[in-house]
Parts: structure tokens; sequence; C-alpha cells
């Protein structure tokens, strides 16, 4: 257990240091989220009513998950690059807690994940978002997000792992980035033809994007918030599991 | 190691290999593209589990000891298994930290005067020649000095004067104690640096021997005018059958 540790912060100590030079990942990682926060409030916010005050209150929830979404693509690149560079199997012949390979990955992408996240904080901020949310609700807001990004960075680890070139290596990311589109996120369900309204109510983005935007917003998210979670739980243990099954494929 | 087979799918990679290596000696195992010697390798590293028979390396068993195995050996892959993003300091330091030993930047120093890296080690692992590159990579393996070392191909791709460094690390490294697996596709290589020979072809080992020994598995009887004595070349051709037909193509 202590070797896992003392592996892992190893690792993670690394592949900080991969993060620290270049920082354009976690720039790049921002922009887009940005720049969809930028057009839809400055572009199409004023045709689109959701009952709130201000559209980058209602809107900010679901870029939080897009910036996690496209952020995470970048664990897999890296990941790609550890196996098809040969420092995976170097790391594997030698004497160290396997599992401590994955991990540094994981925790890495924690720490990139957040570090965009509050860019994109900031320029919300900058465009007139205001919470006036309790520190519980904010340390929930957070908990989830973190929780969130685990769960994806499985994902991710899977795609890393599986992956034949680098490109396959972060297409795993497109249809979870698009997602968002396709729930609560950027307009109520309420306005949604039948079949995509089923889909956009009982897929797991519109259950987080609620219970976030619901606990900035100081409402209560009572039942909401156990649906997400119950989400995030299972594309948890989902993602683990497979990506589980993926490093036993990939190491014969 | 003893009756080792290997199959990926339909085709018969190892069928049934056998050989012992002496502690403190340089044993190459000599054969062409595709032979199957990064398998082998890779089985004996513990990065590959093998179908059939029994392979042991310092006494474990790959198979049921595979901790005990990654503590005796060290393993030099046929792509250069560095981190270009790290520095070549950091990437011994890395190592030395993950093998758990007490003063990993000492360690690093040391080596990186060894390996005559030192005015750059502070440079990204990227910007370094291919030898090198590999001189890092074969540092990066002597880290705790483990009592046996396999080297895959390790000098494929060097230029002469690199490739005359390695040879000399190699000897180095048996003067030492340190007991040497390598593989090649070099006739020369094999000729200069290995105490024993072994051909790997179809499969299996063809001929295990010194130098002499294997020059003497040819046929004495040659009428020729200038008296010359067979190269390896000669013996490897003549061995695996090559020789026979016209069209042998040159080991690439
Ligand atoms: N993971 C794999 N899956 C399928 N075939 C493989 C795999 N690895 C190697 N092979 C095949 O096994 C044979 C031996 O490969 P290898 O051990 O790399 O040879 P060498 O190192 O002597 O050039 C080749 O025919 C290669 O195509
Ligand atoms: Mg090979």
């Amino acid at each position: 257990m202590t070797a896992l540790v003392a592996d892992t912060r190893t690792l993670t100590g690394r592949s900080l240091r991969h993060l620290l030079r270049s920082p354009d990942t976690i720039v790049t990682t921002a922009v887009m989220p940005i720049a969809f926060m930028l057009l839809f409030v400055y572009v199409f916010g004023g045709a689109i009513t959701t009952g709130t005050d201000s559209y980058v209150e209602y809107l900010l929830s679901g870029i939080l998950l897009i910036t996690i979404a496209s952020g995470v693509s970048y664990t897999a690149y890296r990941l790609f690059l550890d196996v098809s560079g040969g420092i995976f199997e170097r790391l594997r012949s030698m004497p160290i807690t396997r599992a401590s390979v994955l991990w540094a990955h994981v925790l890495t992408s924690l720490v990139s994940n957040l570090v965009s996240l509050a860019v994109v904080m900031i320029v919300a901020f900058a465009m007139g978002f205001r919470s006036g949310a309790d520190v519980i609700a904010w340390l929930a807001v957070v908990g989830i997000l973190v929780l969130f990004t685990v769960a994806l960075t499985w994902l991710a680890v899977v795609a890393g792992l599986l992956a034949k070139t680098q490109d396959g290596a972060i297409a795993f990311s497109f249809p979870l980035i698009f997602l968002p589109f396709i729930s609560s996120a950027f307009v109520p369900t309420a306005t949604m033809p039948g079949p995509v309204r089923w889909f956009a109510e009982n897929q797991p983005v519109t259950a987080i994007v609620n219970t976030v935007r619901g606990l900035l917003a100081q409402e209560p998210v009572g039942g909401d918030i156990w649906v997400a979670l119950a989400w995030c739980a299972a594309i948890l243990a989902g993602a683990v599991v497979a990506a589980m099954a993926a490093y036993r494929r990939r190491t014969g | 190691m003893r009756d080792l087979e290997k199959s990926f799918g339909d085709v018969h990679v190892l069928r049934g290999v056998n050989f012992d290596v002496a502690p403190g000696s340089i044993f190459a195992l000599l054969g062409s593209n595709g032979a199957g010697k990064t398998t082998l390798v890779k089985i004996l590293s513990t990065l590959l589990a093998h179908d059939r028979g029994t392979a042991d390396v310092n006494g474990f068993d790959v198979a049921s000891q595979a901790g005990e195995v990654r503590e005796s050996m060290s393993l030099t892959g046929q792509f250069a298994a560095v981190d270009q993003i790290l520095t070549g300091r950091e990437n011994l330091v890395l190592v030395a930290k993950l093998r758990h030993l007490d003063n990993p930047g000492a360690i690093a120093d040391s080596l990186l005067e060894r390996f005559s890296l030192t005015d750059a080690a502070s440079r990204a692992a990227s910007t370094y020649s291919g030898g090198m590159r590999r001189r890092l990579d074969i540092a990066m393996s002597l880290i705790s000095g483990p009592p046996v070392i396999f080297l895959d191909e390790t000098t494929t791709g060097l230029d002469p004067e690199a490739r005359l460094e390695v040879w000399r690390t190699i000897r180095d490294l048996a003067r030492g104690g340190t007991t040497v697996l390598l593989t090649t596709q070099y006739l020369d290589e094999a000729e200069q640096l290995a105490d024993r020979i072994a051909i790997l072809h179809d499969g299996r080992i063809f001929a295990n021997g010194t130098l002499s020994e294997l020059k003497a598995l040819l046929p004495p009887a040659r009428v020729e005018y200038v008296e010359k004595q067979p190269s390896l070349k000669e013996i490897f051709l003549a061995i695996t059958g090559q020789g026979r037909s016209r069209d042998t193509k040159e080991t690439s």
C-alpha cells in the first residue's frame, strides 16, 4: 500500500511536469467551452427563454461539463503516448505497483481539469455570472464535478489504452462534448419534440447539469442530486471495469 | 529456458526454445527480422505470457515469480523508452525513485557522468541525438544494478560510432559481473561481443555455441585456393538454409 502511494506520487509528479511544460493544453481545453459560452450568451441567448434572470447563470453548469469532456481527452492522448512510446512497457518491466501507472494519469487529469474549470469560471464571472451559494453548496458542486471528471477520465484511460492512433485516442471525447447539447444544458427540455425530449431528460448530463445549476442558484436539488450521483457512480464503475479489461488486453 | 512456445493466433512464433545463459556472460541471440527475438525478450521480462514451457531469470520463474524476476533484471527494449519531455537527469531520477533507492539525485549524476551525458543533463530528451537517447535508455536500465540485463536490438539504427560506444558499455557490464542477453540481426555484433551465440530461426534455436564451435559446424571440406575462415554470416546462412538459394535476402 505504501509502495502504491509512493509510486503513484512519483509518476504523478512526472505527468504534472508534462502538464507544466505544455500549459497550452489547459488553455486549449478552456477555449472551446469559453467560445460556446460567448456564442450562446451573446448571440443565441437573447432568443432563448429559460425562466432565469440571466442566461449565463442558466448555461454555466453545462459549459463546465463540456470543459471536463474536452479536458479528459488529453489524458487519453498522454496515455497513448506512453503506450506507443515504450514508457509503459519500461514501467511494466520494473518492480513497481502496476496500478500506480494509471492512477498517476487519473490524478493529473483531475489537476488539469480543475485548473481549466477555474479558468472558465473566471470568464463566467467576467460575463456577469454571480452566485449566492454558501460554502456547502459550493463544496457539493466541486464534489460532483470532481466525481464526473474522475469517471470520464477512466473512460479516457480505456481510449488511451486501446487506441491505435493519436486521433483515435481523443475521438472518444467528441460524443461526450456533444451530449450536453441534447440535454437541459442550453435550453429547457420542455420545448423539445417527444423522443428527443425523452432522451434529454433521461441521459446523465441533464441530471448533473440541473444539480449543479440548482446548487449555484440556491434552489432545492432534492431528486436530481441522487440521480446525478448515481449516474456518476455508474459511469465510474463501468469505466474502471472497462479500463481493467483494456489493460489486460493491452498487456497480453 | 525449456521448450518455450508462443503463438499469436495462428502464428507459431516460438516452437520450443531451449537455452541457458551462464552468469556474467554475454549471450547473443541472432535472428533475422521477425524471427521472434523481441517476443522472447518480452516473455523473459514478464511483459508477455508464454503458452508452454518454462523460463527462469536469475533462478525465478517468469510466470509464477514475476515480481522477483522484475527485481532481478532490466530491459532495454527495441525502441528507446525515455520520456521525451523530461530532461535526461529527470528521466534517471524518475527510475531511481521508482526503484525506491536512496539519493536518486546522486545516482542520476553519476550515471550521467558515466554515459557522457552531463552536459546534456538538463535538456529535454527530445533534443537528444539517437545515440544519446540510447545511452540514456541504457543508463536508465542500469539503475539499481540488476544482475541480468536484456538488450533488444540495442544498436539498430545507431551510427557506427554510437554503436561502438554501446558495445563498450556492454563489455563493461559483463566485466562487472552482469549477465547480458542481447538480440541482434547484425552478425558482426554477435561475433564481436558474445561469449556464446544462439541462432533463432523458424521458432527454434538452430545452433548454440561459441563462435569457434559454430564455425566447426560448417562442413570443412572446401577446396579453395585461398584459405579463408568462414565468417559468422556464412555459418548463419548455411544453418538457416538461406545460403542455398541464390535469392538470399540481406537482413535489413
Ligand atoms: N502482438 C503481436 N500480435 C501478433 N503477432 C505478433 C505480435 N508480436 C509479434 N508478432 C509476430 O511475431 C513474429 C516475431 O516478431 P518479433 O518477436 O518482433 O521478431 P523480431 O524481434 O525477431 O524481429 C512476427 O511475425 C510478428 O509479426
Ligand atoms: Mg524485434
